[in-house]
């Protein structure tokens, strides 16, 4: 099992790439939910031996980001009749040079650190970083609200990614929380998408500038 | 006893939100808060044997800061009831529930001995107070809570980054890892110092958004000049007193492990900017409302820059955390009061404060003399704590800039305050029925009589308990 976390990491970084070089939302929904998954894999990978608990948070990782989430986002879309993310605030190629940029950078970096033994070598706190970079990115360079959370989403991937190598470490009721307020805590975003769309018609957050000195 | 506590606010949310009546479900809020407060001092002045194993527990640092929680979310839930009843257009079946559902999970996040669990109860205290952010549903505190929200899930994901270097750090250098934070403080010599910088810096930044130090303030003056007073006055100080604990204790995790100077020179930096930046957004501000938000900003970054100076500075930092907030509760609510009078928080339609609300605007009017540090209020004296011990750690730099940046926001608060206090009332105003009462006035009040008997004469058992709390975090026995 683990001879695959190195290639799955690989395709989570070509996930990145790819979130960071599409319009169409629903693809974009659609990449990252396949990001999710692809961690509830590598959880039960990443960790040697079988245990109840790693199955249970393998499961229930998937059907939190791999399931729920992208459906409460992709019926979100379909209920405000948006397509594509039209002008973000920066474009589609040169965010995608930030975004392989900031992987390269995060590969280096992670040699810099010190790993412990089992994980030097690894793809793990590289994947982690540039992930992160690549939802950072997502949710400053994109007008649409659901592009934002998105973006919130893919963050949480590469954090989920770090808290991989601590899987022994971390307690069970830990995990779950987490798992748990991001659940909630995109739920809370998804009403208040409701509401934006309501009041404005649009879920363009460029309507959203009021407020400002 | 910990553990009954986070339960029954819970509890009563639960209530709040199956009871149908929107009059008869504001009494639960005092009477909530009242319930609240007793077991806080049950357990303070009890001596509740410290658990070794528990994942809640107290210490000298929390203690005095659910004392302080508790004292100011009593004192707004009598006023919440008052806040209310003047609203009858409004539901207040969420916003209620919401409430306890914060109250619980700040409660937890403070008495949380375990990394992991006080992260997720932070989450879930951010995530609970959006609902009261949108109280008012209209496209303006849409706006403020979108902001809110995202900004506030981006510094809280930092955080959580930051929590799982702080446990590689520990992974690394081979020991077990236990995330609670005594099992963290014990080994911190051993840590791998590189990971634990880092981590200290997202932890920093993370829980910093939390606190709304500046670069990373700008859901503040959204939020708070959007959200009900009331609301401005728990934020102020209830949520970012929770991140400036979470804060403290990433710090004292650093001193245990020798490591410290970069994380004082860091608190200094920012504590200063938040200042400068504040300062510079309040001269000429318009709105009182965003105007006390950027007085949070101020505050936040005295709270850090204290901490940063060291020695006497974190009790002064400690003591001004409690004046603050409890400073915050004055203005926010005298505010509060004069928006549902006037209908408007720009300075432009509002004047004559005094003359129209007499309690409300003198209540205000001293709130502003005390947050700007003019004695005999209290955050003159923690203040003046502060500025001493910079001096007497040889930092005249620090000392000046902090003292010329208090001065600023002196001048630059003091004309948007007279502007709302001083002149004749508007005819709208006087035509306007609004009346102070019981409950919009006597909290307020209750908040400056603390603030200046804290001026005056500070307890001796508050003394000894602050100190007990800055050699905790100092790790001095």
């Amino acid at each position: 099992m683990h001879t695959l976390v190195g290639p799955l990491l690989v395709v989570v970084l070509l996930f990145n790439l790819f979130l960071l070089g599409t319009s169409r939302l629903q693809a974009v929904i659609n990449a990252s939910a396949t990001q999710g998954v692809l961690l509830g894999v590598l959880t039960l990978c990443v960790h040697e031996g079988f245990s109840t608990w790693i199955v249970l948070i393998t499961i229930v990782t998937i059907l939190v980001k791999g399931v729920l989430i992208p459906r409460m986002l992709l019926r979100a879309i379909r209920d405000a009749a948006i397509r594509r993310e039209i002008e973000p605030f920066i474009g589609f190629l040169p965010c995608l040079l930030l975004g392989a940029l900031g992987t390269g950078a995060s590969l280096i970096f992670a040699r810099t650190l010190p790993l412990a033994k089992e994980h030097v070598g690894s793809l793990l706190v590289p994947a982690s970083m540039a992930t992160v970079w690549t939802g950072f990115l997502v949710l400053t360079t994109r007008r649409k609200a659901i592009n934002q959370v998105v973006g919130y989403l893919v963050l949480e991937n590469g954090i989920y990614i770090m808290g991989l190598t601590l899987l022994q470490a971390m307690p069970f009721m830990v995990e779950m929380g987490v798992l748990l307020d991001l659940f909630v805590g995109i739920f809370v975003m998804g009403i208040i998408l409701n509401h934006i769309r309501r009041e404005f018609s649009s879920l363009d957050t460029a309507h959203l500038s009021a407020l400002k000195e | 006893m910990l553990l009954v506590q986070v339960l029954i606010p819970l509890l009563l949310g639960g209530t709040a939100f199956a009871i149908r009546s929107n009059l008869k479900r504001t009494w639960l809020l005092p009477l909530g808060g009242a319930i609240h407060l007793a077991i806080t001092c049950a357990i303070l002045l009890g001596r509740e044997p410290a658990a070794s194993d528990a994942w809640l527990g107290l210490d000298p640092l929390n203690k005095v800061v659910l004392g302080f929680l508790s004292l100011l979310f009593f004192l707004c839930s009598v006023y919440a009831r008052g806040y209310l009843v003047s609203r009858p257009d409004q539901p207040n079946r969420i916003f209620t529930t919401s409430l306890f559902v914060f109250l619980a999970m700040l409660t937890l996040a403070v008495e949380a001995q375990h990394l992991g669990l006080m992260w997720v109860a932070i989450e879930a205290c951010t995530l609970s107070s959006a609902p009261l952010i949108y109280f008012n549903q209209n496209p303006r505190s849409l706006e403020a809570t979108w902001k809110y929200l995202l900004i506030g899930s981006v510094g809280i994901a930092l955080a959580l980054l930051g929590s799982y270097f702080l446990a590689y750090s520990a992974l690394h250098s081979g020991m077990s890892t236990s995330l609670f934070f005594r099992d963290l403080v014990r080994e911190a010599p051993n840590l791998s110092h590189p990971w634990l910088r880092s981590a200290f810096i997202l932890l920093f930044v993370g829980y910093g958004t939390k606190m709304g130090l500046a670069p990373m303030h700008s859901w503040k003056p959204d939020a708070y000049g959007e959200a009900p007073g009331l609301v401005g006055a728990l934020l102020a100080g209830g949520l970012t007193t929770a991140a400036f604990l979470a804060v403290l204790r990433f710090y004292q995790i650093c001193t245990a492990a020798h490591d410290v100077a970069f994380a004082r020179s860091m608190m200094v930096t920012i504590g200063l900017f938040s200042m400068a930046l504040a300062a510079v957004f309040m001269v000429r501000q318009r709105d009182y409302k965003r105007m006390l938000a950027y007085s949070s900003v101020e505050h936040m970054g005295i709270l850090v820059l204290g901490i940063g100076i060291g020695g006497a500075g974190i009790f002064g930092s400690l003591l001004h955390l409690i004046n603050n907030g409890l400073t915050k509760g004055v203005l926010f609510l005298a505010a509060a009061n004069i928006h549902r009078c006037y209908g408007s928080k720009r300075v432009e339609d509002v004047s004559g404060a005094i003359r129209r609300l007499p309690i409300t605007g003198a209540l205000f009017l001293a709130g502003f003399f005390a947050i700007t540090g003019s004695p005999p209020f209290g955050p003159f004296f923690s203040e003046f704590t502060i500025l001493r011990a910079a001096v007497a750690g040889g930092r005249f730099w620090v000392a000046g800039l902090f003292l010329i940046m208090l001065f600023v926001v002196f001048v630059g608060m003091s004309a948007t305050v007279f502007a709302v206090v001083q002149g004749e009332p508007s005819e709208k105003a006087a035509a306007s029925g609004y009346k102070d009462n019981f409950f919009t006035v006597a909290p307020i009040i209750a908040f400056l009589a603390l603030v200046l008997l804290l001026g005056v004469y500070v307890p001796p058992p508050l003394t000894r308990a602050l100190s007990e709390a800055a050699a905790f975090i100092e790790m001095k026995p």
